[in-house]
């Protein structure tokens, strides 16, 4: 029996549910101008929507989440990847607030993506998906919101590429977003970040199963290529000294001889990461996602502040001391641009060891801040 | 919720419905009074974790950075008011804090403890450094960094061209006193300025 009891603290058994927002007859206008439909999005909800509906908080997940945030799935051994986080007595307490976390669209966990069905051709979109922009995110969230009754939200938070969701959601739909948590993010990746993306999509499209996209049909996957980029982008998910403190230079597995093979545990660590996550992602929504990050670049746009100035927003900007993919200068961007149209902005650097994963983990002085946040913000809607 | 002594002093001279940048503001009560009954709008600057934390509780905006270093953040004249509350003995680069101040806003309130209160004075003269209620650290556990006396605090504001529009010399409890000129440097243990810049 792997099946473990939730702990005291859990939202226990969850399943996933899935709505069709947009139909071929009713299509998602894209910011590209294409039309996409049927768009269906997978869900999960945790706590209860309250009768004033002004206790709603949506997660926006980053690069490879899933709509799977808290509690376990029936018969399953790990809980959500954001458990620590969601549930009753945790930050995002699930006995005050109502928490929503969907797949995003372009997504592989059952949300539309570049391998759902194109009702055009009876196949796979492969790249005949179109290219995804911040704001075809927050449209299908919003489209979410729709569904589900909810006009405003308590708060939107995300880390990563869902703190640049929020960022975009609460720029330009204010009045959608009473809170917007932003998380190890960035408004605008640098070239450091940018390479790093192209290596890991060429390690992809140079795969020689990648077919031009067309994989699927042929009944395979461009694994190889998806694990390095995998591989490479783990790699900048950790500080320098998390690594060193997980695997220094020990040997693994054990081997007499030098030689080219995996000798370092860290190698075997990379090797692990790489292979178990093309088990669970698709390489096409890989492609589709690292881009959406790379064109980003709100502030650029003219007026991009003049609607939250309209009606300010609240800010709460989190940064991680070791964090080297979205370091603290991203962060810090964002809020100079905020505090510089006076919105109300607070900002907090954590110490943590762990670098860009940070944001997942269990931080006592981070959970403490968004406790402490969300608490004064329900106040604040209520009164 | 009512204010520590020193700090509804200072409340008192921020204009109602000012911008607010508060420099050292502990857990937020400053600001957390004068959004809640000042109409005042604002930002409060902090390094400790847990004050911040406490502030953040209170929905007061805080963005969490170094004073010494870090006052660029914030744009030219976008403050009212600006206020470095029982702080400036606790920075290294007291000239850049208060230049960056008066980039950033007109009004300054500056507050500070006087260590030429006589009673210091009296101990200097036993051999013993200042320890009184209102700094009680010993010399080797103090967050106090850069001791000044109100003769000399004053001469830096004139040097940086900041003009003193107030002066409000404070007994060691926190009550203003009616002295005035140079007596001041003798009889307050503190003293709350207003400075243009």
């Amino acid at each position: 029996m792997g099946h473990q009891v939730p702990d005291a603290g859990s939202v226990g058994i969850v399943s996933t549910a899935t709505a069709t927002l947009f139909s071929v007859e009713n299509p998602l206008r894209m910011s590209n101008g294409a039309d996409l439909g049927p768009v269906d999005v997978a869900y999960e909800t945790y706590g209860e929507l309250n009768e004033a509906r002004d206790n709603a908080i949506f997660i926006c997940h980053a690069l490879t989440g899933d709509a799977h945030a808290a509690g376990f799935h029936e018969g399953a051994t790990r809980p959500g990847w954001w458990d620590n986080l969601i549930g009753p007595g945790k930050p995002l307490d699930t006995e005050r607030y109502f928490v929503i976390c969907p797949n995003l669209i372009g997504g592989c966990q059952g949300s539309t993506g570049p391998s759902s069905i194109n009702p055009e051709t009876g196949r796979a979109y492969g790249l005949e998906f179109p290219v995804l922009m911040m704001r075809d995110l927050v449209a299908v969230h919003r489209a979410l919101l729709a569904h589900l009754g909810v006009d405003r939200l308590l708060a939107a938070i995300g880390g990563s590429l869902g703190g640049m969701q929020v960022l975009q959601w609460a720029l330009d739909y204010p009045q959608d977003v009473a809170n917007a948590i932003v998380i190890a993010a960035s408004s605008r990746l640098t070239a450091q970040n940018i390479a790093f993306s192209a290596v890991a999509r060429r390690a992809i499209m140079t795969d020689p199963q990648f077919s031009q996209g067309e994989y699927a049909a042929n009944g395979v996957s461009p694994e190889t290529g998806l694990s390095i980029a995998r591989m490479m982008a783990h790699i900048t998910y950790l500080s320098e000294d998390a690594l060193t403190e997980k695997f220094g230079r020990q040997a693994h597995p054990a081997v007499d001889e030098p030689g080219l093979g995996v000798h370092f545990a860290v190698e075997s660590y990379l090797d692990h990461q790489g292979k178990s996550f093309v088990e669970r992602f698709d390489a096409l929504s890989y492609l589709y996602l690292t881009r959406v990050m790379d064109y980003f670049d709100p502030f650029a746009e003219h007026e991009a502040l003049a609607r939250v100035t309209e009606h300010p927003v609240r800010w709460l900007v989190i940064s991680f001391d070791t964090d080297w993919r979205f370091g603290t200068e991203h962060s810090r961007r964002i809020v100079r641009r905020l505090e510089h149209a006076g919105q109300p902005v607070s900002f907090r650097e954590i110490t943590s060891p762990w670098g860009h994963d940070s944001f997942l983990l269990e931080i006592p002085d981070y959970h403490a801040t968004l406790r402490s946040y969300l608490q004064r913000a329900q106040l604040e809607v209520r009164s | 919720m009512s204010l520590r002594p020193d700090l509804a002093l200072v409340a008192e001279l921020v204009p109602a419905g000012s911008r607010v940048l508060d420099l050292g503001c502990g857990s937020g009560a400053l600001l957390a009074h004068l959004i809640a009954a000042g109409g005042c709008r604002g930002t409060g600057v902090e390094i400790d974790p847990e004050a911040v934390v406490e502030a953040i509780g209170l929905g007061v905006p805080l963005i969490e950075l170094d004073i010494d270093t870090q006052l660029d953040e914030f744009a030219d004249a976008s403050y009212d008011v600006v206020v470095l509350s029982r702080t400036i003995q606790t920075v290294h680069r007291q000239v850049d804090v208060l230049t960056q101040m008066a980039r950033i806003g007109s009004r300054l309130i500056v507050s500070a403890p006087n260590f030429g209160w006589w009673r210091h004075r009296l101990r200097l003269l036993r051999g013993r450094m200042p320890v009184s209620k209102d700094l009680p650290h010993a010399w080797y556990d103090t967050p106090n960094l850069r001791f000044t006396t109100l003769l000399e605090l004053e001469e830096l504001f004139a040097r940086l061209g900041l003009k003193v529009e107030q002066r409000i010399p404070l007994s060691p409890t926190g009550e203003p006193l009616k002295v005035t000129g140079s007596l001041a440097n003798l009889a307050a243990g503190a003293a709350v300025y207003v400075l243009k810049g």
